[in-house]
């Protein structure tokens, strides 16, 4: 325990760079996050290709559909394939402990990877994978060396051209993106008005200031 | 009116209210020539009344035995949750950049020097709480960066030499820091019950602390009255009513100066809070979108960037003589900290603010002031870098070096190398 | 200092001006932290709509589920139940047989069987006047001549359509709860998306 921190203190200059932050391979996603029908692509790709063991477990299915513009009916035909309410939080039924005995770690729950990795890096690691006969399953990825995880859009890759494929890992980062942080765009457009509403605030106070500071030599 | 005016009459023959406005407020008398710097005492307590009322409104949501899934919750689930926890979070790191920015305006004019040094110490108090209450906040999301922080500070205990105490020897001394380290932690891992601790500590005891702690700044302050940027003591020139030439009352003019300035502020505060609500990762750190994993440490261990300078003199110290490295680390860590507390009597110099100081004064406090954030740079970046050909670590040992000489040489003994320039009598400049 | 030739109503302008606009401000800020204290998602969630099969109650059983943490009774009433509720109301024993107090029972429940099928009840379990949850008696008790509910708690009386008696402590008729049928064999509570009439 004791040579815990000196450990920690000594690695310090050889874990370099921040997750995915000084990765060459890393590059820089065309992102619009006020593309909904982009995100809503991407939230049906999620739900085919990745909730087989990924959870969204702080995602609630009814939040999605009101702030991607999906009708709650919509929502439980194409997107909830569980027992789960339109209010429950998108759950995986996979165990943890026996997932990680399968793919050696747990996959991760995805809610809120966009804001740990950046979407820059999520888009560049979707669009990353190649074959590489060495690995498990055949393929290795550019920003994700010996990754784990298979790469399960590889019959997709195949099917779709460079660009739609890259549209659709666009997508999928577009989705990503709105769980990490639902309320984004809304944060924003409040801030706007806040900043008005402090604006018109600071004329009276300056204008108050100035007429009492007149008694001030 | 009556009705009012009766109603403050009959409280204030029972607590002398409109004594204390009057003594607070409407006939406390300020040096008429405060500048910008004199902002951010004002934004301080602008600051910490958004805290404790932001905090308070968290705990209503929180829950530190399910902590970082408690956090989403409040970020999606509770109604609006996401505003207060981002005016908290963004807050702590506000609190900071304006309390430091009170503090270098205290160095630039001397505002320690007597009568003011119990003003100054309690300000350090201040500074030393805050510090606390930030390290506990900054733990309960309990995300990665959260257990990784914590893990290193407290380890930080195992450190203390206690080797030095009579009868104790090195294999003592060990097992005494990793029993300390233990009682903080409650258990052998930082878990459940260490955050429940340090919830405990940052939600009530560290504020009730800081608060009696802002109340004896401020008593103690307006006991010797407010320095100024020329260094004057306004209260040796009084007219026939007593009342000091160059003071004005601070009600109303400086509330309604104030206010301007926190409308400004406010202006900043929210473009940060609605527009970079992670300050680009230095307010809230990536790892913490990660729940807390005993297993893997993030890539790069960081501390927020207000405890930046400190921890870049922690990892600069590489040098053992009696202790090791790391316990050097933390005495000179520590060292720096207790130093700001005898800053009044460090500074020798015959004149108070920095306008009437000769060259050496200003170069030096301007060196100063680059080698702190430089500092604070370094602290929150990768050692293994460099710049101008000299290592991050080198640089933090230069800076750290500069940091002890500028308190234990220039301010005793710098004023002999300059000249300085006569102090007016009364204030300049009215605005 | 100088106070000569202060434009004092300038002042109480500006002031008032200064003030107004903070106001605004002031309450717009208390926005967020007083509907924080509303429900949250997670606990819309857990009050959301609850569906109870009917299709196996006979008649004269009642079942209970919860919504939002309160009972929610559901009876099939026995024509024997049905004519008893003609002559309570005709009677001069209750406080409001015609469900006068709409705050009580949506409107497709203000009727004479306080339901939207005749035989089907559905009741929140909690009497009017402090909150206990009453007892069911399909058969005529000592206090209950016509059977119906009774609370333990203060003695309060309610027929089969949790109409309450006079001179008892509960004030008024026990709530019928927001509901709509999904099938005739499935009812939704918390829930007119299905059928009200």
């Amino acid at each position: 325990m004791k040579k815990l921190v000196v450990l920690l203190l000594s690695c310090l200059p050889v874990l370099a760079f921040a997750a995915g932050g000084a990765n060459e391979h890393v590059v820089s996603a065309p992102l619009n996050l006020q593309d909904k029908v982009s995100a809503q692509r991407g939230a049906q790709l999620f739900v085919n290709y990745c909730m087989g063991c990924h959870s969204l477990e702080y995602q609630r299915y009814g939040r999605l559909g009101e702030d991607l513009g999906i009708p709650d009916e919509l929502v439980m035909q194409h997107l909830n394939f569980t027992t789960e309410q339109i209010g429950d939080q998108m759950k995986i039924a996979m165990p943890k402990n026996e997932a990680a005995l399968w793919f050696g770690a747990a996959p991760p729950d995805l809610t809120l990877i966009s804001r740990l990795r950046t979407p820059d890096w999520l888009y560049s690691y979707l669009i990353g994978f190649y074959p590489d006969d060495s690995r498990p399953y055949g393929y290795n990825n550019r920003v994700f060396p010996a990754v784990g995880m298979p790469h399960v859009m590889a019959d997709l890759q195949e099917e779709l051209s460079e660009d739609e494929f890259k549209q659709a890992m666009l997508d999928l980062t577009h989705f990503l993106t709105y769980t990490a942080e639902p309320m984004q765009l809304e944060r924003q457009r409040l801030g706007v008005y806040v900043l008005v509403f402090l604006f018109v605030l600071l004329i009276p106070a300056y204008l108050l200031k100035k007429e009492y500071w007149k008694d001030v030599e | 009116m009556g009705i009012i005016k009766g109603t403050v009459d009959w409280v204030d023959a029972r607590l002398p209210v409109v004594n204390a406005f009057k003594k607070h407020m409407s006939e406390y008398y300020a040096p008429k020539n405060f500048n910008f710097w004199y902002y951010f005492g004002v934004l301080s307590m602008v600051v910490l009344v958004n805290q404790l009322l932001t905090g308070i409104w968290l705990t209503m949501f929180y829950s530190p035995t399910d902590a970082f899934a408690s956090v989403e919750y409040i970020m999606r689930d509770v109604q609006w949750g996401w505003l207060i926890r981002y005016m908290h979070a963004v807050g702590a790191s506000a609190f900071f950049a304006v309390v430091y920015l009170h503090m270098f305006r205290g160095l630039m004019y001397g505002s320690y020097k007597p009568p003011r040094e119990l003003v100054w110490i309690f300000g350090m108090m201040i500074y030393l709480a805050l510090m606390a209450e930030g390290f506990l906040g900054y733990v309960l999301p309990w995300g990665n960066m959260s257990y990784w922080g914590a893990q290193v500070i407290i380890s930080l205990a195992e450190a203390i030499p206690f080797q030095v105490l009579p009868f104790v020897d090195g294999a003592e001394a060990a097992a005494m820091g990793e029993a300390l380290t233990t009682w903080v932690r409650g258990d052998y891992l930082l878990s459940d019950a260490t955050v429940n601790k340090f919830f405990a500590l940052h939600v009530v005891a560290i504020p009730l602390v800081l608060v009696a702690l802002v109340v004896l700044h401020i008593l103690a302050l307006h006991e010797v009255g407010s320095n100024n940027p020329d260094g004057v003591e306004i209260k040796q020139n009084k007219d026939e009513n007593g009342i000091p030439k160059d003071g004005i009352p601070f009600h109303p003019y400086y509330t309604v100066k104030d206010l301007v300035g926190v409308v400004v502020f406010l202006m900043v505060f929210a473009v940060v809070i609605f527009f970079f609500p992670d300050g680009g990762g230095y307010f809230i750190e990536r790892p913490n979108f990660e729940p807390a994993n005993p297993l893997a440490t993030p890539d790069h261990i960081a501390p927020v960037w207000y405890y930046g300078p400190y921890y870049a003199m922690l990892r600069a110290t590489t040098f053992s003589f009696l202790f090791d490295a790391k316990t050097w680390g933390l005495i000179i860590m520590g060292g720096a900290i207790a130093i700001l507390f005898v800053v009044p009597w460090l500074d020798r110099h015959p004149v108070k603010s920095i306008r009437y100081k000769g060259m050496v004064s200003k170069v030096t406090l301007m060196l100063f002031a680059v080698f702190f954030l430089f500092l604070g740079f370094l602290g929150t970046q990768p050692a293994d870098n460099s710049f101008l050909g000299i290592s991050f670590t080198g640089w933090a040992q230069i800076g750290t070096f500069y940091y002890f000489i500028y308190f234990l040489v220039i301010l005793p003994f710098g004023h002999r190398f300059e000249k300085s320039k006569p102090v007016p009598d009364r204030v300049t400049g009215g605005h | 200092m100088s106070k000569d030739g202060v434009n004092t109503s300038r002042r109480t302008f500006l002031i008032g001006l200064t003030s107004a606009v903070g106001a605004v401000g002031a309450v717009g800020v208390a926005v967020p932290f007083v509907k924080s204290w509303l429900p949250s998602a997670r606990a819309e969630n857990a009050g959301a709509p609850v569906q109870i099969d009917i299709s196996k109650l006979e008649p004269g059983q009642r079942v209970v589920r919860e919504w939002r943490g309160q009972p929610v009774w559901v009876v099939r009433r026995t024509p024997e139940m049905l004519s008893g509720l003609e002559k309570l109301a005709a009677g001069n024993v209750l406080a409001d047989p015609e469900s006068e107090n709409t705050n009580q029972q949506p409107g497709y429940a203000q009727n004479a069987h306080r339901s939207i099928k005749p035989e089907v009840l559905v009741l929140i379990g909690t009497c009017t006047h402090l909150g206990c949850s009453p007892t069911y008696n399909p058969q005529p008790t000592v206090q209950l001549e016509q059977g119906g509910f009774f609370c333990p708690c203060h003695g309060s009386m309610f027929d089969f359509a949790g109409r309450v008696y006079r001179s008892v402590p509960a004030p008024t008729n026990l709530v019928v709860p927001p509901h709509s049928y999904l099938s005739d064999a499935v009812i939704i509570i918390g829930s007119e998306e299905g059928e009200t009439a």
